[in-house]
């Protein structure tokens, strides 16, 4: 009997023909058994095969820092879902429905994830036409004194376009339909053809505000694809960058969290030291965002000994105002009060979900792939794993602090013994018929990026997924019984891409 | 509230004097290209083939399109005569699609302020409604830093709102994807009359980095008429600000 995986490592690539193909139902058995052995999934999609399409699923493992690969053939037009037994799945399959034309068996959910045009069908099968953006059927409870609210697609302020359906008992909210797609930019079917700057843009505007996130996933894969290592002052540089994005967004996450429950002082201190952190970003290579800073082989920029030391201050600065601007929230009980027990995820829940990033962590659940599936610097230097417990704003706020502290230390030290040498070296070609993942943990979470190449070594095809894709889920869970004022707070901890998510 | 009001005191007044007081930029910001076309051999097009959105033209003189330039600096690395290269000059608005091609010799076609009577009707209070059409939600994140109070925009009469009934102009931002056309026009639509339309980001202009993407529209033009477009992925705050004050005519 053929074994249920093939393994390889964060960075690491296989030949596509050692990758196990199981018929659907030794695919669905292997499944479970891994995920009730510890498993998770990383990244679960369709790819056009003459005889069908291919489903490849990516599973982590994360006290052996594993990743484990399978696939299976659908022939027929439908295939069938497995999420009641594993509900991690369900936006993975609702999205191989809509990009290959299939129907979607036993599936409790299944509705269009993007309203896009098909990426491929069965051989000889027309694909489908998309439906048209926000015309489904949302869920709905009927009663009196039940009321339905629909915000969006245009919200109040400067915000990425979706719809959130409302399903209200008085303040009481039942259920939350979260329905993206609108800033869908077909950018997996522009992913496919040879690697070069054109896909290097496009993984950096994935999701703008995880420009190096993204960034140094697509590089990983270039650099597995072509088996190039870069050197160790670049690994440092592409740390420190991907820290001080984290630190960008978690500052204006706490600031706008702070403004929701209208305490001002640190929603305007944070709205400016968010700013700082960025032109941190924009000192060592021009772009407020880090575009351009991370390449394959290396970082295009270096950090000279003088930069390094204004750095080194700027962080030092920064870390005192932040710290200031933060500890008035925890000294405010009216401010506590608001965040504790408001949009609780509970750990079963984080789990079923596969929640990813300090969402999860916030919810009990240990993971970061800093930690379990280490790349670049972080295989050298580690960074302690901040978790919670509650699952609530204020756990979310809490670990998002934490982390902002973990993530200052790491800049200072990286800084204060940066390695030398070079800090970008030659990509060769590309190898051909292979797959090659790449994981990293953005600010938001898990950034997971698979590549499959050809016989030519252009992508075939390119799979993202965005922390995002994995934690919108749990946005709606968090309001479940908790009250509709709630939802710009709960909104605002887990901060989730919409971008990301409609690639 | 007296460990609020030591943070105030610990934080300071921190609002920049801009425009009155010039604001340094990195070192390494990408802002206005200059061009030393007469350094390119004949037939070179290592600049073009370099840039991943075809932003630069090298048939009639060396040329590059602010409207679809990404501020990568792919094309400076890749010419080995030092005919391209990025200054540190963050302005860059227009009012004219046209005028974001810029070439060699040519003299600048910054944006220009409004005619008389619109300025009478929006010159000293303006308000924006916000449609994010797509993109990578930076352009917005940068629009929004405008509001904090290191920017301060509410100090030139400029604000975001959340209708457009309260809005005098439309701020769009993202290519304009297959999805949200609808919205975009709607949003247009319920602005009265008369408005303004500004288009912020490579994206908004022409589509950015997802240019010729089937499922984009390549930006606003062709959909909406345009008054501002503002360069840059995203453009620096410093960018959209310099914009806006030329256009209210506010800035010598
Ligand atoms: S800087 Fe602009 S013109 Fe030059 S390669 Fe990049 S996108 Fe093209
Ligand atoms: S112009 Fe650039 S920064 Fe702005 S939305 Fe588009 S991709 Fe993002």
């Amino acid at each position: 009997m053929t074994p249920s995986m093939v393994f390889t490592q964060n960075g690491g690539t296989l030949s596509l023909r050692e990758i196990p193909q199981h018929a659907p139902d030794r695919f669905a058995q292997a499944l479970f058994s891994a995920l009730s052995g510890g498993w998770r999934v990383v990244s679960y999609f369709g790819v056009q095969a003459d005889d069908g399409v291919r489903l490849y699923c990516l599973l982590s493992f994360k006290s052996h820092a594993t990743i484990g690969v399978m696939s299976t053939l659908v022939t027929g037009k439908s295939f069938y879902s497995l999420t009641d037994e594993a509900p991690q799945l369900h936006l993975f399959e609702r999205e191989i429905a809509e990009q290959f034309s299939l129907s979607l068996e036993g599936h409790p959910w299944p509705k269009p994830v993007r309203f896009a045009p098909a990426l491929g069908s069965l051989p000889g099968v027309t694909p489908h036409r998309p439906p048209t953006i926000g015309i489904m059927d949302f869920y709905r409870v009927e009663g009196d004194e039940v009321h339905e609210v629909a915000v969006g697609p245009v919200h109040a302020g400067i915000i990425e376009p979706g719809h959130f359906r409302f399903q209200c008992f008085g303040e009481e909210v039942m259920h939350l339909e979260v329905s993206l797609g609108y800033q869908h930019r077909g950018v997996e079917r522009m992913m496919q053809g040879r690697p070069g700057e054109r896909m290097r843009k496009l993984a950096e505007t994935m999701a703008g505000d995880t420009t190096i996130g993204h960034g140094t996933a697509y590089a990983m894969i270039v650099e597995a694809l072509t088996s190039t290592a870069p050197p160790a002052r670049a690994q440092a540089v592409r740390g420190i960058a991907l820290e001080l994005e984290r630190l960008a967004n978690h500052t204006g996450d706490l600031g706008a969290i702070s403004g929701d429950v209208g305490y001002l002082p640190t929603a305007s201190f944070c709205g400016r030291i968010r700013g700082d952190f960025l032109n941190m970003t924009a000192g060592i290579c021009g772009s407020r965002f880090g575009r351009d800073l991370v390449v394959p082989g290396g970082v295009a920029f270096d950090l000279s000994a003088d930069g390094a030391s204004q750095l080194a201050d700027r962080i030092r600065t920064a870390r005192d105002e932040v710290t200031n601007a933060i500890d008035l929230l925890w000294d405010t009980p009216s401010v506590l009060a608001r965040l504790e027990g408001t949009g609780v995820v509970s750990e079963q829940t984080a789990l079923e979900l596969g929640l990813v990033g300090p969402a999860a962590r916030a919810s009990g659940l240990n993971r970061d792939i800093r930690r379990d599936h280490p790349f670049g610097i972080y295989s050298m230097s580690q960074i302690p794993v901040e978790t919670g417990k509650t699952g609530d704003v204020y756990a979310r706020t809490m670990v998002r602090w934490l982390e902002m502290e973990k993530s200052l230390d790491f800049i200072e030290e990286q800084l204060a013994q940066l390695p030398g040498g070079a800090t970008r070296r030659a990509v060769g070609e590309v190898s051909a018929e292979c797959l090659a993942v790449a994981l990293t943990e953005g600010w938001r979470g898990e950034v997971c990026h698979v590549a499959l190449t050809d016989a030519r070594g252009a992508f075939s095809r390119y799979k993202v997924t965005d922390p995002s894709f994995h934690n919108w889920s749990g946005l709606a869970m968090a309001l479940r019984g908790g009250q509709i004022s709630d939802f710009p707070l709960c909104n605002k901890s887990f901060n989730l891409s919409y971008c990301g998510v409609d690639l | 509230m007296i460990k609020a009001v030591l943070a105030r005191i610990k934080q300071g007044h921190r609002t920049m004097a801009y425009p009155k007081k010039p604001l340094p930029l990195p070192e390494r910001f990408r802002g206005y290209p200059e061009l030393k076309g007469s350094l390119c051999p004949a037939d070179c097009r290592l600049c073009a083939d370099a840039c991943p959105v075809g932003a630069i033209g090298c048939d009639k003189g060396l040329s590059v399109d602010l409207g679809k330039c990404l501020f990568c600096a792919e094309c400076s690395a890749a010419c080995p005569h030092g005919a391209i290269s990025y200054s540190g000059d963050h302005s860059l608005a227009a009012n004219r699609r046209e005028d974001l091609v810029i070439r060699e010799g040519e003299e600048r076609r910054l944006a220009r302020a409004l005619d008389k009577k619109m300025l009478s009707i929006f010159g000293r209070s303006l308000k924006f409604r916000s449609v994010v059409a797509g993109g990578c939600g930076a352009c917005e994140a940068d629009s929004n830093v405008l509001s904090t109070i290191g920017w301060d925009l509410g100090r030139f009469g400029l604000q975001f709102v959340a209708s457009p009934r309260h809005a005098d102009a439309l701020w769009v931002t993202g290519p304009v994807t297959e999805n949200m056309r609808e919205a975009l026009l709607l949003t247009y639509q319920a602005i009265p009359a008369p408005k303004l339309v500004i288009a912020c980001g490579a994206c908004a202009i022409n589509g950015g980095p997802f240019i010729g993407s089937s499922e984009v529209h390549d930006g606003v033009d062709g959909l909406i008429p345009v008054d501002l477009y503002i360069p840059g992925c995203p453009p620096h705050p410093l960018t959209i600000l310099d914009g806006l004050l030329r256009l209210l005519d506010r800035l010598e």
